[in-house]
């Protein structure tokens, strides 16, 4: 039974304007599996999967489910031959209960809505794959590992033998993810089969039976997760072995020598309420200090705060003693503080913009690239000839708009424009996120420098690997309070994962 | 005492309220469905004129002219709002701009008004008009004679109809997929919902219920045709879905509360009151004003369960 084939991809070609996303995918799925899609950003794993569910036809290439061909023209054919997605996006309706976007659109729901029949159905549906949900909570009540059940409930509802998770981790807490393994395992006795499409090499090792690696739309092979291991797999993924250690520092970190310094800060989110509560943290002269924590916990409003785009409700920030203007992105900036915000695309940089422009933005003002008011065009544009070539960015020309680069050209001109203010502190929030490998390398050794340099770094990031490679200490942010700070050389990443789960909150209290 | 103030008052404001009724139910479904529809009173007129020009030229019985003359209404306000709908849904036009030329184009000085003189609609009352009808012969009954069993047959249908809506959004499947499809259509489409199916048949929907309210003032309480009759009784009905927080029942009250602003003008000055006339007309604008500031800020839209993708075209993502 277990080796049946469930799905059989073969010569998968699909071309998008100026891209091949899928250039002759082999893939093959066997019931009741745990197969993992490994690979890179932009290693064709999403359009494969996107393939698979309908939402775009193959240029080239079959399709069979359970040995028979098939072609599927929406998501809504695929989900009636029983291949189900669960997006990393989650696609829910806020406002409505769990159990009504579970049952949203299902063709067997009869059309007078029986609310506590549906309620029970769920909420068995729920208890039979391990995974605790409300089903009449309200999808904006829930925490993100909560609307990820509600997004697999769905699948498992509409009878899908097939479930595609698209990184599914990314948001989850280190306890949320364990959970989700063991419902993956619940799935899988059933004799369900499951496709998991990650880039984490940990997790794919922990939780599939069989891996399958692609590289620049191409499969690079399949292989039993039992005969492998993470070497090996990072080196298919990239191909190249790459190192994993802790980054060694030229000069050591002064954190007594603090640049940065926040006090007792509090700060609104965007709709008004309370997102951080009494931060106080010290960044020292050439020190690089990790804010890790889950997604939504205060890490943007903290970067914005420091940065002068939020105002401070309570506290201060002072860059080498000096206080700086609350709410005030210039005082920010003449006081030393650089900002590589999570959003580059849009807060970091103006994305339609070239280039060169994008590179003058912060020190337009300065005599050396305006003068009365008028810019000097020349001036910038060797500015930023000199900076394309010093941060290896790659574009056709410094006239070339910001959007058009790869993700990670785009930070590499974001860091330029950021460092060539000369500031005293680098507020780096996610800043190798949706990068691929060799750029986030770039990043992290741009980091390094800057840290090298004198510079007080502080560097918030979702990826508790980054941190623990990077940060000389490790701050924990827990809904809106630094929970912890830990020596890098101290840390371990469980207690690090608890703490991020807020999860020592209830041990010592 | 079926001659006080607050009787007639209370039952002008059923009267007067009902083609509201029916044009802010209307808008209920649009929105539910993410479509915002400023076209509304150009619908209500266009509605209006041709269910005139049905009733002056459809034979029959009366109740057979009155039912035929409803129809065309409905049918021409559907029409118009079918443009709307492949404005915004097809073509995925900023739905404020579509919404606005749909009204100047088939409002007071467009569509509706160049239809009334081709057809001379306003050349003759209408001769059938919708009579108030005497319901089991209660209508002179004391207090809910007036109240409950002397209006319209469209007041009795509209009344069904806010029943039927209530169930059929919060009650059946297709209910709850239409207002997924408001909500977020990402999820709707994804979940295999046809969203521009839902749209385009609720922007219609709208505009049919548009039509009969335009319908109602051409056929009874204006009785005949006048260019741009409805004076902006649209623009209310706007207001009215905000005001009844996009639900059926809420929806009624606020009806009712601005029919009564309407007729008061009417009533007061046949009991020889002495206030402005004109600023009594202007009642019902003050209020939409006062109402639509009132729930614009974003606190309280997040809050009266506004359709989170109202407004906003679906475009399925592509790479």
């Amino acid at each position: 039974m277990t080796n049946t084939i469930a799905v059989q991809m073969s010569g998968v070609v699909k071309r998008f304007p100026g891209v091949v996303a899928n250039d002759g995918v082999e893939f093959e799925l066997r019931r009741g599996e745990v197969h993992a899609l490994l690979g890179e950003n932009g290693a064709g794993k999403s359009t494969l999967s996107n393939i698979l569910t309908g939402l775009y036809r193959p240029d080239e290439g079959t399709i069979e489910l359970n040995g028979a061909p098939v072609s599927f023209s929406s998501p809504r054919d695929a989900l009636n031959a029983g291949i189900g997605m669960v997006h990393q996006h989650f696609r829910l309706v806020e406002t409505f209960s769990v159990a009504e976007n579970v049952v949203l659109g299902n063709p067997d729901t009869a059309f007078l809505l029986d609310t506590a029949a549906i309620n029970e159905r769920v909420k068995e549906l729920a208890a039979r794959y391990d995974m605790a949900v409300d089903p009449e909570a309200r999808i904006w009540q829930l925490s993100v590992g909560e609307q990820q059940r509600v997004e697999i409930l769905k699948v498992l509802y509409r009878g899908a033998q097939v479930l595609i998770l698209d990184e599914p981790t990314a948001v989850l807490t280190p306890i949320e993810a364990d959970a989700l393994f063991r419902t993956l395992r619940a799935m899988t006795a059933e004799g369900r089969t499951v496709i998991f499409i990650s880039h984490k090499l940990d997790e794919v090792m922990a939780v599939s039976d069989r891996i399958t690696v692609l590289r620049g739309g191409r499969t690079v092979g399949t292989v039993d997760t039992s005969t492998t291991n993470k070497r090996d797999l990072a080196s298919m993924m990239v191909g190249r072995n790459v190192e994993f250690t802790r980054v060694q520092r030229k000069t050591p970190a002064q954190a007594n020598d603090i640049v940065l310094h926040v006090e007792n800060l509090g700060g609104h989110d965007d709709r008004g309420r309370d997102a951080l509560h009494g931060i106080t943290l010290t960044v020292g002269r050439g020190e690089i200090v990790g804010i890790a924590g889950v997604a939504g916990n205060g890490q943007r409003e903290l970067a914005e705060v420091i940065a002068g785009m939020r105002h401070a409700t309570t506290g201060s920030v002072s860059v080498e003693g000096k206080i700086l203007q609350s709410g005030k992105a210039r005082a920010a900036i003449a006081g030393g503080v650089a900002h590589v915000p999570e959003d580059r695309l849009h807060t970091g940089l103006a994305a339609g913009h070239s280039v060169e422009d994008n590179l003058a933005l912060k020190s337009y003002r300065s005599s050396l690239l305006s003068r009365f008011g008028l810019l000097r065009r020349q001036a910038m544009r060797d500015g930023a000839v000199d900076l394309v070539e010093r941060y290896d960015v790659k574009t056709p020309s410094t006239q070339t708009a910001v959007r058009l680069l790869s993700g990670g050209n785009v930070q590499k001109v974001l860091l330029a424009r950021e460092f060539s203010t000369d500031p005293k502190v680098l507020i780096a929030a996610s800043p190798t996120r949706g990068l691929d490998v060799g750029a986030i390398e770039s990043v992290r050794e741009r980091l390094v420098e800057a840290a090298d340099s004198g510079l007080g770094v502080l560097l918030i990031s979702e990826d508790l690997d980054e941190i623990m490679s990077l940060a000389d200490r490790i701050a924990v942010i827990y809904e809106g309070r630094i929970v912890a700070v830990i020596p890098a050389d101290k840390a371990d990443r469980e207690t690090i994962g608890l703490l991020m789960g807020g999860s020592h909150l209830e041990a010592t209290s | 005492m079926n001659n006080s103030l607050l009787i007639v008052i209370l039952a002008s404001a059923i009267f007067y309220g009902t083609p509201l009724l029916f044009a802010a139910l209307g808008g209920v479904f649009t929105e539910r469905s993410g479509v915002l529809n400023l076209g509304v009173e150009g619908m209500m007129l266009i509605g209006g004129v041709s269910g005139a020009w049905a009733s002056q030229h459809i034979g029959g019985s009366a109740w057979f002219t009155v039912f035929a003359s409803i129809l065309v209404a409905m049918f021409a306000g559907g029409l118009t709002a079918l443009l709307h709908a492949f404005l915004c849904v097809t073509l995925k036009a900023n739905q404020t701009v579509a919404g606005l030329s749909i009204t100047i184009f088939a409002g007071a000085l467009g569509l509706s008004s160049y239809f009334a003189n081709v057809w001379k609609v306003a050349a003759h009352p209408v001769t059938r008009p919708i009579r108030k009808l005497d319901v089991f012969g209660l209508a002179d009954a004391p207090v809910v004679g007036p109240l409950l069993f002397n209006h319209t047959i469209l007041t009795y249908v509209s009344w069904v109809l806010v029943a039927a809506s209530s169930f059929y959004l919060f009650r059946t499947k297709t209910g709850l997929q239409l207002r997924a499809v408001g909500e977020s259509p990402q999820t709707a489409d994804a979940m295999g919902i046809n969203v521009v199916k839902y749209r385009y048949f609720h922007t219609v929907l709208g505009g049919m219920l548009a039509g009969i309210g335009g319908a109602f003032y051409s056929l009874a309480i204006v009785s005949t045709w006048v260019d741009g009759l409805t004076k902006g009784a649209g623009w209310i009905a706007i207001a009215l879905v905000i005001f009844g927080f996009w639900r059926p029942d809420l929806t009624l009250v606020g009806a009712y509360l601005f029919g009564a602003l309407q007729s008061l003008g009417t009533t007061l000055k046949a009991r020889s009151f002495h206030i402005s006339g004109d600023l009594l007309d202007a009642l019902p604008f003050i209020m939409t004003i006062v109402v639509l500031v009132l729930v614009s800020s974003r606190f309280a839209h997040k809050r009266l369960g506004a359709p989170a993708a109202l407004g906003v075209p679906y475009e399925r993502e592509e790479r």
